[in-house]
Formats: C-alpha cells, structure tokens, sequence
C-alpha cells in the first residue's frame, strides 16, 4: 500500500494541472473548460484578497455560527470503555451539516464573478438546503438536481429548499440518485453558460473544485486543532469521518496530513455489505473518469458506471474525491466501510446516549468509532466529524424500524 | 495512403458540397440491427459515420441520444462489440470515414493502447471524446495521433479567440463546430451567429469544419450547408430510430428504413445549400 515514496508534504496537492498524483484532472467538455479556467483564475485572486476573506469570517461567526463547538462525548466514552471520543459538531451549524462551509465560499465567489443564477447537484438534501439558503441570503435565482428517488426519500429537505425559493428538478435519469443530478446539472451548465455559477456539494468534479471546496471546508480541522490544544494541550490521536464524495472528512483531515502522529480514517458507505450492492469506492472500485476528474468509480469491467447503494442519500455516489483516492494510494488515510445496519444502530446509539440524533451519513464514522474505541487506550484522543443532524432521516429511520408516523 | 476523412471532405468540396456527418449508436436498438443501419447510411447519402460507444453517464448528451445510448446497453452493447461493429462495416466499405464518438471511461478501462490498435485494425479512422479537452492531451490525444487515428475537436461558443489556437493544435480530420452551448439535439441554433463563427474557425485553420447541435431538419441542413464543409446530424436520426421501434423498444421492419428515409431528406438538403446561395 505505501509502495510509493511519500511526499515531504501531504498539503501540497494538487498540481498545476489539478492533479493529486493520478488522481483529479480537468475531463470535462470543451463548452465548460473556459468556464473552469475562469472560476480557477478567480478562486486564486480571492484566495489572496483579504477582503475576502473577511467577508467570509463575518458570515461563519455571523450567519453559520461558528466556530462550532469540540465536545467530549462522555457517555459514549464510558460505553465504550477505550478511547476519548470528542464529537466535532458540524451539526450545529446554520442549515445542519458542515456543508454551508463550502457553499458560503462558493457563493461569495459567485457574487464576485457577477452571477445572477446558481445551481447544484444533492443527494440527501443538505447541499441543497445550504445553496437554497445562501442563495436567499444574497437574493440569487437557485436551482437544485436531486435525483427522484432522493426526492422521495429526503421529503423534509425537498419542503425546505422550496421554502428556501428554490426550484428542485427531479432528475428522472439513470438511477435517479446523486450521480444522476449530477450529470444534469453538469447539463445545465453546459447550457447556461453566461449567467449560472455550478455550487459543487463536494470535493470532486474539475480542478479547481475539489482543492477549493477542500479549502472551505478546512475551517474544521483548523478549529479542531486548536480546540483540542486548549481542551488537551496536545492534538488528538485519531481522526474520523464518513466520506461520500469526502469534503466533510478532507475538511476535518487536511490540517492534520502532515501530522504523522495522528492516524486518520475514512469510512465508506458499505450498504449491504462489500461483497454486495455498496457505495463504497476505494473498497470495492478501481480508478476510472466520470464528472470531470479521474478517481475511484464502482464500475463494470466495460467502464459503465454501476449504481450504488446507501441508506444514507448523501453517500450514495459512485465516486469520491481524487484527494482521498490518492491519500488511500499513498497509504497516510487509512479509508474503512460501514453497512447500512451499522449505520443505523450507530444512529440510535448516539441519539441515546448523547442526546444528539446524527444524520445517517455521520453515523456511518459513528458505526467505526464503536468498532475502534474499545481497543484503544483511556488516554487516545479520537475526534469524530458530526458532519450533519438527523432530523431529515427520521421518518426515513421510522419506516425502517416499523413505526409509522 | 490519404485518410479517408480528408479524402471524403474533399470529395465534397470538389463537387461544390458540404459533407453529410451521420450520428448513430452503435447497438442501438440491438447490435444486429445497428449494423444493418450502419451498412445503410452511405446509399442513403451519408459522407462521415459517426458512430456513439454508449456510456452510462453521457454529461454531454440531450435526451435522444441519452436514451439511445441506454438502449444499446440493455440490448448489450459494449466497447469490444462496438469495435466488432466497425470491423464488419469494414468487410463492405472501404471509403466512408467512421469516426468513433463517447466519453472516456470506456476508453481508459479498456486501455488506451489496447483500445487505439484495435481501432485502427477495425477500420476506424478518427474519435471525438467529448470529456478530453486539450488540456488533457496527453490522454488519448496525443497517442491516437501518433497511432495514425485522427482526435477530431469541439470548438464551441465559449472557445474564445485565445484559446481557439490550443484547440485547434492537435486535432486532425475536421473540426467539429458545436452550434450552441448546450447538449446534443439543443436548441435550433441562429444560422447566421453560426455562419459567424465558421468564419473567425476557417481564419484559425485550414482543416474542413462540420457544424452540428440542434440541426434536426433537411432545411437546417441545407441552410448550413451554405457556408460550412460539414453538417452533423445525431439527435433527429436516432430520434427515428426510437419512433420506429415496436412497443416493448424492439426494432421492427421499419427501424433501418425509417434511418435512410431521414438521411437521404438531409443528404439532398445538404446538396441543396450551396445552389440556394
């Protein structure tokens, strides 16, 4: 696994030509390249005004509510008998989930680049919910892809966006999931080319997306950091996250990379199990292209797309970020997977415990931390990213559980 | 020996015309039939085959060809069978050009060396892969030219001025104008916006330009054809593909008629631009 000499630095990346060794890249059409080199050439010019940034701090402490807090989980600790488990509350966040980090950044460039309509692509809803919402905060026409099996079961997150004044399109193509939105909202842009700016929900898809959506999600491992200095006086030991296309997990791991005391650790979406239908990429795909960068894609040996499987929405993607397909290759992440049932007891377990009801994408990072606590020392720090809230899931989980509401 | 996608367009030039590029699927709606419409496209007056490798995610496609990409692979359509497809249209003709067209997933799985040779032996003579800007030349680009394989471009609206010289760099056979920003089968694109640009293209280039997106009609045909080497029709032909299929999405005895009808109504349209103005 770690046959390839590692780099000085795992902060480097990507290149010039928006690779991560292999992975990423910039395969889209050639309708849509000036449109990235565009977005590129503009992301760099914030990236060093400070006005920018400042606008951006104004609107997190302001508007998101962070910094959100680090909490030590102390009867889930107790539970498990091993290590501290501290929960990094992204749920707590304005909109519910870590995903607003990203869209405020995204946004805030779009009203630099002078555009008037947004879209995006969303599997459970929380992008979409978060682009909904800042794009009525800044008076922005927004347009959400969801595909309609999502439509179907991520009802409260639908009402939402609507409320929010978005428009939601139910994509009726292909296996109506997050993959699907995505080639449709790859198709608007491609038709909308003057006035639309594409808000990517993670960190894949064409350079610049995947290192910019990186950057504005690394507020949470920034925090973190110092939030477990003062807590502890040290950095923690491990790190844990659930990882879809992956921004939640780069944004809590990527301060940390070049930190080889800490071990860190991805967790896919297993569904069913590895050995039948999952969405997990790095464990059961190989490396492929699809929706402009080269990563690991669930595919058959023709190169079409399969359809993943996931309880969770938000994991249900055949792909993941090509900076998580090159930290698994390169050996310092270490990516494992969770089944549907593990997520759902890791869902109940937490609500009970802590009083804190995750979204079923966290509870996937949930479902290893009770794997891995329990052999781990008293005194091993482990933060886990409570990426979202529940409550979207809740009817979802009643179902499940054969109570109907 | 002259590639056959030269010689064609010049063909075309020489006798006062714009070349007629044909899209079809290969495998749809079943392999057996697809080839029979493939066979049948150069008596219907087709210059330039243009011949889809279905994909599951084809980002850049409208609904027609989405759908009929869909169709190829339920009826089984894969990579190694498309190949095959060119390899027996071959048998039978050796001049209309095929140029391969898709996305590349497909391409890179199987292999790019793997995928250039077998292509080159079955007769291909060019591929468009919509997703491989020039930015990504090192891919396929640059290794289908040297296997002797024309990588055929898209300009588009959004290429400007700047960047039209780095499109144009290594591409070969022809240049494929995209009429509009959009998917294929689009919107009708404003013929004279068009006119326009193969304009300020034929300044950058000496290679033919083919216009295509949103041309469904023998009038689109034709009023294009008045200013460009080529025409690119895909949508309107596998859109008559699927209305002549039986209700469970089979062929019938109409499917490979229904093509040529279609083609030879565009072929004339095509031979009719030139004399209109």
């Amino acid at each position: 696994m770690t046959a390839q000499p590692q780099p000085n630095s795992f902060r480097t990346g990507p290149d010039e030509r928006g690779r991560f060794g292999i992975f990423g890249g910039r395969f889209v059409a050639e309708t849509l390249m000036p449109l990235i080199l565009e977005l590129e050439a503009e992301y760099e010019t914030a990236k060093k005004d400070p006005a920018f940034h400042a606008e951006m701090e104004s609107y997190r402490t302001h508007y998101i509510g962070r910094p959100s807090p680090l909490y030590f989980a102390e009867r889930l600790t107790e539970h498990l008998g091993g290590a501290k488990v501290y929960l990094k509350r992204e749920e707590l966040n304005h909109t519910g989930s870590h995903k607003v980090n990203n869209v405020l950044g995204q946004i805030l460039l779009a009203r630099r680049m002078g555009k008037k309509r947004v879209i995006a692509e969303t599997g459970a809803g929380q992008h979409g919910v978060a682009t909904a919402t800042l794009c009525a905060r800044f008076g922005l026409e927004c347009v959400v892809f969801m595909g309609a099996v999502d439509v179907a079961r991520q009802a409260p997150n639908v009402f939402r966006m609507k409320m929010l004044g978005a428009t939601v399109v139910p994509v009726q193509s292909g296996a109506k999931t997050l993959k699907d939105a995505m080639n449709e909202a790859l198709r608007d842009w491609v038709t909308n080319v003057a006035d639309t700016f594409y808000c990517i929900g993670t960190v894949a898809g064409p350079h610049p997306y995947p290192a910019m959506v990186r950057d504005f999600q690394s507020i949470i491992g920034i925090e973190t950091r110092a939030q477990m200095q003062e807590m502890e006086g040290r950095l923690p030991d491990s790190l844990i996250a659930c990882v879809g296309g992956g921004s939640n997990a780069i944004g809590l791991f990527h301060p940390f990379l070049d930190e080889s005391d800490v071990a860190i650790y991805g967790v896919e979406a297993a569904g069913f199990g590895l050995s039948g239908l999952n969405a997990a990429s790095i464990a059961g795909g190989a490396p492929g292209v699809l929706h402009g960068n080269r990563t690991y894609l669930l595919m058959d040996k023709d190169g079409q797309i399969e359809e993943g499987h996931s309880i969770s929405a938000g994991l249900d993607y055949p792909g993941i970020g090509p900076e998580h397909a090159w930290l698994n290759d390169i050996g310092r992440v270490k990516y494992l997977s969770a089944t549907d049932d593990e997520a759902v007891s890791a869902f109940q377990l937490l609500s009970k415990l802590e009083g804190i009801i995750p979204a079923l994408e966290s509870a996937h990072a949930i479902a290893k931390v009770v794997e891995l606590a329990p052999g781990l020392p008293k005194d091993h720090l482990m933060v886990v990213n409570l990426s979202g809230r529940g409550d979207k899931d809740v009817p979802q989980i009643a179902e499940r559980l054969g109570t109907s509401l | 020996m002259k590639h056959r996608i030269d010689a064609r367009f010049a063909l075309a030039a020489r006798e006062n015309r714009a070349a007629l590029v044909t899209f079809v699927t290969a495998g749809d709606p079943d392999h057996e039939t697809s080839l029979e419409i493939v066979r049948a496209l150069p008596g219907a007056g087709a210059d330039v085959i243009e011949l889809g490798m279905p994909f599951t995610d084809p980002m850049a496609d409208g609904p027609a060809i989405q759908a009929a990409g869909l169709r190829a692979l339920a009826a089984g359509e894969t990579l190694v069978k498309t190949l095959d497809l060119v390899r027996a249209f071959r048998e039978r003709d050796q001049d209309t050009p095929i140029v391969l067209m898709g996305y590349y997933n497909p391409i890179y799985v199987h292999g790019v060396e793997r995928f250039l040779y077998e292509a080159k032996e079955a007769g291909a003579d060019g591929m468009i892969v919509v997703d491989l800007p020039p930015e990504e030349d090192e891919e396929l680009c640059l290794p289908a030219l040297q296997s002797g394989l024309a990588f055929i471009r898209l300009a588009t609206p959004t290429t400007d001025d700047k960047r039209l010289p780095a499109v144009l760099k290594n591409t070969a056979g022809f240049v494929y104008y995209v009429s509009v920003a959009g998917t294929t089968g689009a919107a009708t694109p404003d013929f004279n916006v068009v006119g326009g640009a193969v304009d300020r293209l034929k300044r950058h280039t000496d290679l033919p330009v083919a216009v295509g997106f949103g041309v469904k009609t023998p009038e689109h045909a034709a009023a294009i054809a008045a200013y460009a080497d080529g025409v690119v029709v895909g949508s309107a032909i596998v859109d008559a593909v699927a209305k002549s299929l039986d209700a469970d999405g089979r062929a019938t005895n109409k499917t490979v008629s229904a093509v040529t009808a279609l083609v030879s109504a565009l072929a004339a349209g095509v031979r009719r631009g030139r004399a209109a103005a």
